[in-house]
C-alpha cells in the first residue's frame, strides 16, 4: 500500500511536469498537414458554424472541418489546459480574455457577431408577459442564466439598468437549460438570446424588449498558437468574419461585430 | 454487532490467503487498472487549495448547497428504505407472475442515464406532465422546488436498495421464516420478528449505497428540478457552476464528496467483509 502510494505521489509529478511543457511548447511545428481543422465554438454558435465549415468545406477542397461545440468557459478552459485546437470561438469576452492572457491566441481576436437578450415565453404566454418588467411579476415562474455565465452576466446588466429585481425559480448553467424549461412548459418565461429564440422555432414565442440593447454580447474568435495549420484557420477566421459567414450569422439572427 | 451477524457462521476457508493463486502477470494490469481509478482522484487532492479551503467551503453558497444536499438525499434514502424494502421482499419473497420482467424494470434507473431520468420525471410531474394537471388540481407543483430534487434523487437511487437488499434477502434464505411459521407465527410477525432483523445488515448497506447515490445526483435533478440557490441547487450542482468562475471553490467542494465516497466505500465495504453484501 505504502509502495502504490509512492508510485501514485510519482505518477502525479510526472503528470504535473507533463502539463507545464506541454504549455510552454506550443507553435513549434508549421508543418501543412492533411486539412483538418479542429474548431471551438460556444455552444450557441452550433446551427451556424455547422452550416459555415460546410461550405468553408466546398470552397477548400481537401479540408476537413471538426467543431466541439460547449460553454465558452469550458472550451476556454480545454484550451488553456492543452486541449489541441486550431480556432477559438467564444461567446463572450470574458473566456477569450483567459485564452489570451494564457498566450495561447496567435493574434488579436476579431468580433464576428452579436447577440441580444429577448424574453421567451411558451406560445400560449400563461404569464401574460408583454415587457420587461413583467418578468418580476409576482407568481410568474421566470428561469434565467446563472450570473457565473456569459448570458445571466448580461441578464443581470439589464436588471440592473433597468431597476428591475427578477425572482427566478431556476438559474441554469447554460441558456440551452433555460430555453428547455421554456419549451417544455414548465417555465413561464425565460431570458435568452435572440439566435435561441429564433432557433427554437415555433415552440416559444419570442418578446423583444428595448432594454436588451443596453446589454450586447459581443462574439470574438481566434487562431490558436496550438494550431498546426495556422495559414488555413486564419482562411477560416476571414470567411466567418467575411461576406459569407456574415451572411449566414445574420439569417440566425446574429447582429454585426 | 448487527443482530444479524450473530446467527451467521463463518465461511470455511475465508481467511485463507487469495494471493498465492494468483498468476504474477495479472498485478500489471490490476496495478494499471489501480492507478486509472486512483490517480484522478490524487489529481483533485493535488489541486485542492489548501490555504483557503475552509473559506471556500464555508461562503454562503458552499453551504447552502451542502445543506441542501445532505437534506434532500436522507430524505430520498427515507423514500428508498420506505418503498425499496417492500420491493425487495416482494421480488425476492413472492412468485407472482412476471415479477422477472417488473424486476428488470424496476431496476432500469441504474443503467439509465440521469438526464433521461431527469426527461422521464419532467413528463411524468411537470407542469405538462402526465400527473402535471392531476397535481395542479391538488395545488401541488413540483418542478423547481426540493420535491423535485428529492424525487430525482429517489429515482435514481430506490435500485441500489432494491438490488442490494434483494441479494441479501436471496443469499440468508427462508429457514428461519419457515421454523417460525410453523411455530405459528403470522407473516407480519416473521417480517418484523425474524426477517428483517436478519437482513438488517442488507437494509443498511442498501441505504447508505441509495444515499451515496442520492448525494452525487447531478444529470436528472438539473433537468427536472432546475438550479437555485438553496432550493435545488445540489452540491454537484454548484460545482458545475463554480467551475465557470472559481475553479478553486469547484475542486474545494469536490473534495467533500470524495471525502463523502471515501467514508460511504469504508461503511459499505465493512459490511461487506461481513458478509452482508
Amino acid at each position: 500500500m505504502r509502495r502504490l502510494a509512492a508510485l501514485l505521489f510519482g505518477a502525479a509529478l510526472v503528470a504535473g511536469c507533463g502539463g507545464s511543457t506541454a504549455n510552454g511548447s506550443n507553435g513549434g511545428s508549421s508543418t501543412e498537414g492533411s486539412g483538418t481543422l479542429t474548431v471551438f465554438a460556444a455552444a450557441s454558435l452550433q446551427k451556424t458554424f455547422t452550416t459555415l465549415g460546410q461550405q468553408f468545406e466546398q470552397q477548400h477542397p481537401g479540408t476537413k472541418v471538426t467543431f466541439s461545440f460547449a460553454g465558452s468557459s469550458d472550451l476556454a478552459t480545454q484550451i488553456t489546459n492543452g486541449a489541441p485546437a486550431d480556432v477559438f470561438a467564444s461567446a463572450d469576452q470574458k473566456n477569450m480574455t483567459k485564452v489570451t492572457d494564457a498566450k495561447l491566441a496567435a493574434g488579436t481576436p476579431a468580433n464576428f457577431a452579436t447577440n441580444l437578450l429577448t424574453i421567451v415565453v411558451p406560445p400560449s404566454n400563461p404569464a401574460k408577459i408583454t415587457n420587461f418588467s413583467d418578468l418580476a411579476k409576482p407568481g410568474a415562474k421566470v428561469v434565467l442564466c446563472a450570473a457565473q455565465v456569459p448570458c445571466g452576466t448580461a441578464s443581470q446588466k439589464v436588471e440592473q439598468l433597468t431597476g428591475t429585481t427578477i425572482k427566478p425559480v431556476s438559474e441554469e448553467s447554460s441558456v440551452t437549460d433555460v430555453l428547455t424549461k421554456v419549451t417544455s412548459g414548465e417555465a413561464d418565461a425565460g431570458l435568452v438570446y435572440v439566435t435561441d429564440a429564433k432557433g427554437a422555432g415555433s415552440a416559444v414565442q419570442a418578446i423583444d424588449f428595448p432594454e436588451s440593447a443596453k446589454a450586447v454580447n459581443t462574439y470574438p474568435a481566434v487562431v490558436l498558437t496550438a494550431s498546426k495549420q495556422p495559414q488555413l484557420a486564419r482562411q477560416f477566421e476571414d470567411y466567418i468574419t467575411g461576406p459569407q459567414g456574415q451572411q449566414v450569422l445574420h439569417d440566425a439572427g446574429f447582429g454585426a461585430p | 454487532m448487527m443482530p444479524g451477524s450473530a446467527l451467521r457462521k463463518p465461511l470455511p476457508g475465508r481467511t485463507r490467503r487469495a494471493g498465492s493463486t494468483v498468476p504474477v502477470w495479472m498485478f500489471v494490469p490490476a496495478v494499471v487498472g489501480g492507478l486509472f481509478v486512483l490517480l484522478p482522484l490524487v489529481s483533485v487532492l493535488v489541486r485542492v487549495p489548501w490555504s483557503h479551503v475552509g473559506a471556500l467551503l464555508t461562503s454562503e453558497s458552499s453551504r447552502a448547497a451542502l445543506w441542501l444536499s445532505l437534506k434532500t438525499a436522507l430524505a430520498s434514502t427515507v423514500l428508498c428504505v420506505v418503498f425499496g424494502v417492500p420491493m425487495a421482499l416482494v421480488l425476492a419473497r413472492s412468485n407472482v407472475r412476471g415479477l422477472r420482467v417488473l424486476r428488470s424494470f424496476v431496476l432500469l434507473p441504474l443503467v439509465l442515464p440521469p438526464v433521461v431520468g431527469g426527461i422521464a420525471l419532467l413528463y411524468t410531474f411537470g407542469r405538462q406532465g402526465l400527473l402535471g394537471s392531476t397535481l395542479d388540481v391538488l395545488g401541488l407543483q413540483i418542478a423547481f422546488t426540493t420535491t423535485a430534487v428529492v424525487l430525482a434523487q429517489t429515482f435514481v437511487a430506490l435500485p441500489f436498495l432494491v438490488l442490494s437488499l434483494e441479494g441479501t434477502l436471496r443469499a440468508t434464505g427462508q429457514r428461519y421464516e419457515a421454523v417460525a411459521a410453523t411455530l405459528g407465527a403470522r407473516p407480519t410477525t416473521v417480517l418484523w420478528r425474524v426477517t428483517l432483523p436478519l437482513v438488517l445488515p442488507g437494509v443498511l448497506s442498501g441505504a447508505v449505497l441509495s444515499f451515496a447515490r442520492a448525494l452525487g445526483e447531478f444529470g436528472a435533478t438539473l433537468t427536472f428540478a432546475g438550479s437555485l440557490q438553496g432550493v435545488t441547487r445540489t452540491l454537484p450542482l454548484e460545482i458545475y457552476l463554480q467551475r465557470e468562475i472559481d475553479p478553486d471553490a469547484a475542486v474545494a467542494l469536490s473534495l467533500l464528496l470524495v471525502a463523502a465516497a471515501v467514508v460511504i466505500v469504508v461503511v459499505v465495504r465493512g459490511r461487506a467483509a461481513q458478509g452482508s453484501l
